[in-house]
């Protein structure tokens, strides 16, 4: 399949691509990973005219924690799977990146893209969301940070202007006894979730729940902010009672829809069995288990 | 737009248009078509070549991207008449019926090795997740490359003696 023909720049400053793109407007479309971008080409689902390559841009690609955690937009998956930093501190996050896709895909596939591209389906937006994350996006009025509740609008939808591009995502620093995971259950590897389930707890000196973050992949139009399960675990001790109705209450706020992956009943009840799992792991790790 | 790679170590330079994918590149424009193209969706990991030593689908590439970068493909990997050993691994080992997924499978396996000179079977398979291969059931791939992972120790053990001996 060949897409449509496209005129093609590759700055080496970001200040040209943002340029480049408040130019074009619409026109105009970012090349990160290209692993979503270039198969809705192929198909002809995206027929931009002009394509901004990011990628002989420096300095976008990195995992940084001094203070908060922040990555970089151009960061590849692989990158993000083997950062020690990431796997030491954010599990959650590398549970993540080492699900999206295929191992091949990921070594050109972009956590800012994974974001950018708004799909309900792709993994980094429910752990962003379990995190309460936030997106840094570069335009020519400036630096904007975006906090991750009001990124994204709707499928493929997000709250950039047409002239922003994404350049970091930055998390709040892994704070003591605080603990996440992110589980997926897929077809086969490379295929979309089903569901997905991002699940982020903070206990507090008695060992009950100070804060909890559930983010929904791929049970919406968007990524879900499950907020009554969260809201339902504050509190308390994160016992399988407590689990329990977290997880009733995340699938109730679920909105799935029957596809060629199940049916909505049986999307529901994964909804329900992946909370109770990543909220299990989430306590572990809290707790300073693996 | 003009675009210059180097391709199993050999400079080229071809004129393509920002559309061309670098899998037609390699095959169409450089005549090296051992790349295959299996599904063209990203998914199946036929068209599995090096870009700058790392494994990617060259279906889901543009040519351009590769301007002034390095890429690795099967023709690449026997040197002087010698089969490298992963390809003598897929030979010895039957690691392949029908043959469309080999040489993808191979450029996949050869990264791996580079990273990982001994991997475990699940790291094998891991590894090989994102190439699909529908005749061998994947059994006859894992020992494939468990064969080249040995031979290539084996071959790093006698150039280096001493540091074998230390260890």
């Amino acid at each position: 399949m060949i897409p449509a023909a496209f005129e093609y720049e590759a700055p080496t400053e970001l200040a040209q691509a943002i340029d480049r793109l408040a130019k074009y407007g619409g026109e105009a479309k970012v090349l990160a990973g290209g692993q979503s971008l270039i198969p809705l080409m192929k198909f002809r689902l995206a027929q931009p005219a002009r394509i901004i390559d990011l990628n002989r841009i420096a300095g976008l690609a990195y995992v940084r924690e001094n203070g908060d955690l922040r990555i970089g937009a151009l960061t590849r998956e692989t990158d993000l799977e083997e950062s020690a930093v990431i796997h030491d501190r954010y599990a959650i996050i590398a549970d993540t990146a080492a699900v999206i896709a295929d191992p091949i895909v990921r070594n050109l596939a972009t956590v800012g893209g994974n974001v950018a591209h708004a799909d309900p389906a792709n993994d980094h937006p429910a752990t962003l969301l379990a995190l309460r994350a936030s997106v840094v996006a570069r335009g020519p009025r400036g630096e904007r940070v975006i906090p991750i509740d009001d990124f994204f609008v709707d499928t493929f939808t997000t709250s950039l202007a047409p002239d922003e591009i994404v350049t970091e995502i930055r998390i709040p620093r892994a704070a003591p006894q605080s603990g996440g995971a992110y589980v997926k259950f897929e077809r086969k590897i490379g295929d979309f979730a089903i569901v997905g389930v991002a699940a982020h707890i903070l206990l507090d000196a008695k060992g009950n729940v100070a804060t909890a973050g559930i983010g929904l992949t791929n049970v919406g139009p968007t990524v879900i902010r499950a907020r009554r399960a969260e809201e339902s675990l504050r509190g308390r001790a994160p016992d399988d009672k407590a689990i329990a109705a977290a997880a009733d209450a995340a699938a109730a706020e679920a909105e799935p829809v029957a596809d060629l992956r199940g049916p909505v009943e049986y999307k529901r009840d994964l909804v329900r069995v992946l909370t109770t799992r990543s909220l299990r792991r989430a306590v572990v790790r809290a707790k300073g288990g693996k | 737009m003009r675009v210059q790679l180097t391709v199993n170590g050999a400079s080229m330079q071809a004129d393509v248009e920002p559309r061309l994918l670098l899998v037609h590149l390699i095959r169409e424009n450089l005549l090296l078509t051992g790349t295959h193209i299996g599904c063209d969706t990203t998914s199946c990991g036929a068209c599995t070549v090096l870009l700058d030593g790392r494994p990617v689908k060259s279906c889901t590439v543009f040519a351009v991207q590769a301007d002034g970068r390095t890429v690795s493909t099967v023709e690449g990997l026997e040197q002087n008449g010698v089969l490298h050993a992963v390809q003598e691994g897929f030979t010895k080992e039957h690691g392949l019926q029908c043959g469309f997924c080999t040489p993808g499978m191979m450029m996949t396996s050869v990264a791996l090795l580079e990273r990982n000179a001994a991997p475990t079977e699940l790291q094998i398979r891991q590894a090989i997740s994102g190439n699909l291969c529908r005749c061998t059931g994947y059994v006859n791939i894992v020992k494939a490359i468990q064969y080249a992972s040995t031979k290539m120790g084996e071959a790093k053990a006698e150039k280096q003696p001493a540091a074998a001996g230390r260890a």
